[in-house]
């Protein structure tokens, strides 16, 4: 089953901080990293979440699929930058070193350096994209989103998800398998259009039993008093601690820090060729 | 039953749900005492679910309406209570025991209650410990409803309203999705809980005979939103009212009625284990066993579907068939049994070309079925899904049965004829023009067979062809399936049902494991103590009535019993 988490239970100071808070340390890593090209701070963040990687006990064979599937996207990523704007780092740098080879598509330091910076990127959020996913036990993700301050209508819909995500995943496989057996084709031998046709045949009939669930659904929260107080306890939950709140401090002055090296730069950019 | 008080009270109540033009109760009256066991039996649109409703409070909380009368909890009365206070004192495990499941979780669904009420730990994790193991599921609590049986389920929905006090326990169709021994763990489970918690409990269900697997003090048989009977067990099984309202009598019951006795309630038929039979009735089963001739064996037909040495692991490793070996003649009707997970849905969709077997070969009137995609194996072996609303996406009948005549490139003008033809012959000609959505379950079921039977395949594999029907609409399905099965099809039936194998399926092919474990008649395999076990089945109650009346081969008592009633039915 291939859902939103992928909880690997091998206790680590990673696994012991509550699901909020590596949601929002998530968040906010990324948006430092996001938000600054300054290529000390990106190798910094590279070194760091490499780190934790380690702190955390996962091992490369437990991520190797969706490493796999990001080092693909990020190499197509890499070349189409590379076609579509080949002299974009000579604008952003304002100078121009080619190193061979004339014309639009020579290529220069100031590309190289610009797609390193990008590639840095991924270096330091994908880690930590892992991390969360890895080791989030979903069932106390729900009761530390409420924590956090989020509706516990809201948090508690998102555990739902994760419960019926599977379930309806092989509804759509089995209702797909009886519509191609009335010879609704599927396979790539049938041209897009009649395929997306063929999906919606697929779709109602799931839609349908999907409706029919939600009802089931709602009664049986409405008997056991969903809805009944303002608040709720969570069986799953767990208290924030000084490692939780040490680390969102941590994350947030990381923001802080990229807006520095941003204002220091002059822009976001960190320009050797000066 | 002096100390007995009354929990639950319904008087003169009436039900008319807005969205309907008549009510769907009528002068309801009825008590439920402390303590007390009730079933509330009833064919499908007789207003049982309704009751339930009333009963657990989503009416007038959920669905609206007009009411009228009184229900009482505890001498309150309950449109006066929110559902939140109702829920405390009834607790009710729906029918769908998986999507009642709303916990990641078995620990967490168990909770749910008790993190509604804001319940803090330490109490939270110690309730939920101890109605675990007054369920005995403690040992799953971290597991998902993926990795749990229909039966471990159901104990899950049970400890998630055991965690509370409650003076109602309310089962709704206890059994539908459970296997015949999961089935009568489940009647068993529910004694002890009441003797446990000494609540009321109120069984919607319409499977007689395994409910009365345990002792129920009354029958409530309802019909078009009214009591019919309020009576005990021995009382209502003596009288002919249960045939007459579309309930299935207990088989036992059936058999001595067609040899000739008259049931009375001192005779305490309530359970084949209490029934007491005099000399004279025993002589008279054992006449009518002798009197009543053999069906003569029909005639052997070619081999249609051959399959050797067919093994199937998914791709995480289980291997869910291993080294299956069997043939399934033209024209016969058998049908596939077996617990959850022990691998016949797995074979039909190995047939069907849904999955690919690792080693084995298949084939079909000697054409190998490898050489076959999914869609051309489709023009020969038809597959019916549980639940129809999971295979209809048109908006009217005409267009979903001639779907597959359309991707198939089948001229405009030979579609017609053929999709009226399989309309004509699934009983849906009345219904040509109309809209999908305006008809029964059981209809829909039809008209997912009629777009199946419209490819003309020679052989049906249908996945519980009668889940969640009354027996009315179960016999109208299944009588339906017959008169298929006598014009040449081939049909094979996936089920958990005994009564439907033993009435109409000739050969039951069991398998556990992965394995088959046992290709006999169904007669056989059904009184035979170790398949029996193995398969998770049950043994049928005619098994035990031809021992308890001395007949000399309570096998062929069996047999005679199902060429009897076909024979009736014909």
């Amino acid at each position: 089953m291939t859902n939103l988490f992928n909880y690997i239970d091998r206790p680590s100071p990673i696994h012991r901080l509550t699901g909020a808070t590596k949601f929002a340390c998530l968040l906010l890593w990324s948006f430092a990293a996001m938000s600054t090209y300054d290529t000390r701070m990106l190798l910094g963040l590279v070194a760091l979440s490499f780190l934790l990687f380690r702190v955390s006990r996962l091992r490369l064979t437990d991520v190797r699929f969706m490493l796999g599937l990001t080092a693909g996207f990020l190499a197509l990523n890499t070349v189409l930058l590379y076609l579509f704007s080949p002299r974009h780092g000579v604008e952003i740098y304002g100078s121009c070193h080619v190193l061979f080879g004339t014309g639009r598509y020579a290529p220069t330091k100031e590309q190289l350096f610009f797609q390193f910076n990008y590639i840095l990127k991924y270096f330091s959020t994908i880690p930590m994209v892992l991390l969360f996913v890895c080791t989030t036990n979903p069932s106390e993700f729900a009761a530390s989103l409420n924590k956090l301050g989020v509706k516990y209508s809201v948090a508690y819909s998102v555990a739902l998800a994760l419960r019926y995500i599977p379930d309806v995943q092989q509804e759509y496989r089995d209702i797909s398998l009886a519509q191609q057996a009335r010879g609704i084709e599927m396979s790539r031998k049938a041209s897009l259009g009649s395929r997306l046709r063929s999906v919606s045949s697929i779709l109602i009939p799931l839609i349908l039993s999907s409706m029919e669930k939600v009802e089931v659904i709602s009664n049986a929260m409405e008997l056991r008093c969903f809805g009944k107080n303002k608040t709720r306890t969570w069986y799953m939950g767990r208290p924030f601690r000084a490692a939780d709140i040490a680390s969102m401090v941590f994350c947030a002055l990381l923001i802080v820090l990229a807006f520095v090296c941003n204002h220091l730069n002059g822009s976001r950019f960190y320009n050797p060729f000066l | 039953m002096a100390d007995r008080e009354p929990i639950l009270r319904f008087e003169n109540f009436s039900f008319q749900y807005n969205s309907q033009a008549e009510p769907t109760l009528f002068n309801i009256d009825l008590t439920v005492h402390r303590g007390e066991k009730i079933l509330i039996a009833g064919p499908s649109g007789c207003g049982k679910s309704t009751l339930a409703h009333c009963i657990n409070g989503l009416i007038p909380f959920s669905y609206r309406g007009e009411m009228s009368g009184s229900v009482t909890l505890g001498g309150k009365e309950t449109r006066e209570m929110s559902i939140f206070e109702i829920s405390r004192s009834v607790g009710t495990v729906l029918q769908d025991s998986d999507g009642q499941f709303v916990g990641l979780t078995v620990a967490e669904d168990i909770a749910f209650a008790l993190e509604n009420d804001c319940v803090t730990d330490p109490e939270l994790h110690e309730r939920v410990a101890a109605a675990a193991k007054l369920v005995d599921v403690q040992d799953h609590l971290s597991h998902a409803p993926s990795d749990l049986s229909g039966g471990q389920k159901q104990r899950v929905s049970l400890a998630g309203v055991l965690v509370d006090d409650v003076d109602v326990l309310l089962f709704d169709e206890p059994l539908a999705n459970l296997d015949p021994a999961a089935g009568k763990q489940a009647m068993e489970l529910i004694d002890r809980m009441q003797q446990a918690t000494g609540a009321a409990v109120v069984i919607i269900e319409h499977r007689l005979e395994d409910v009365l697997h345990r002792e129920v003090d009354r029958i409530v048989l309802m019909h078009e939103g009214r009591i019919l009977a309020d009576q005990t067990p021995d009382e209502l099984l003596s009288g002919g009212l249960l045939a007459e309202n579309g309930i299935r009598e207990p088989l036992y019951v059936t058999a001595l009625r067609y040899a000739g006795v008259a049931i009375t309630p001192d005779m305490e038929p309530r359970s084949i284990r209490t029934v007491a039979l005099s000399e004279e009735t025993k002589e008279k089963v054992r006449a009518w066993f002798r009197s009543t001739p053999p069906a003569p064996l029909p005639p052997e037909q070619p081999e249609l579907l051959e399959v050797k040495d067919l093994s199937f692991t998914y791709a995480n490793g289980f291997p869910a068939l291993q080294d299956v070996t069997v043939s399934i003649r033209r024209g016969e009707l058998t049908a596939i049994v077996g617990t959850n997970g022990a691998g016949k849905t797995t074979f039909s969709k190995v047939v069907c070309g849904f999955e690919t077997q690792q080693e084995g070969t298949l084939s079909l009137a000697g054409q190998d079925l490898m050489e076959l995609s999914i869609k051309e194996r489709a023009d020969h072996i038809g597959y019916v899904m549980q639940n129809p609303n999971q295979m209809i996406s048109k908006v009217q009948i005409f267009d979903e049965v001639a779907l597959g005549l359309q991707t198939r490139g089948v001229p405009e003008e030979e579609i017609r004829p053929r999709v009226e033809d399989a309309l004509r012959v699934c009983g849906l000609w009345p219904f040509r023009s109309w809209p999908v959505s305006a008809l029964s379950f059981g209809q829909k079921k039809r008209v997912t067979i009629a777009s199946i039977l419209v490819l003309e395949p020679e052989m049906i594999i249908l996945d519980e062809p009668t889940a969640g029907q009354d027996y009315r609409h179960y016999t109208d399905i299944m009588e339906f399936l017959t008169r298929l099965n006598r014009r040449g099809i081939t049909i094979c039936m996936i089920t958990h049902d005994m009564h439907l194998m033993l009435e109409y399926a000739r050969r039951a092919i069991v398998f556990s494991h992965g394995r088959i474990i046992a290709d006999d008649t169904c007669a056989n395999v059904l009184t035979n103590p170790e398949i029996i076990s193995r398969a998770s089945l049950k043994e049928t109650s005619l098994y035990e009535l031809a021992v308890k009346c001395g007949v000399d081969s309570p096998r062929a008592f069996v047999q005679r019993f199902i060429d009897y009633e076909e024979a009736a039915r014909k």
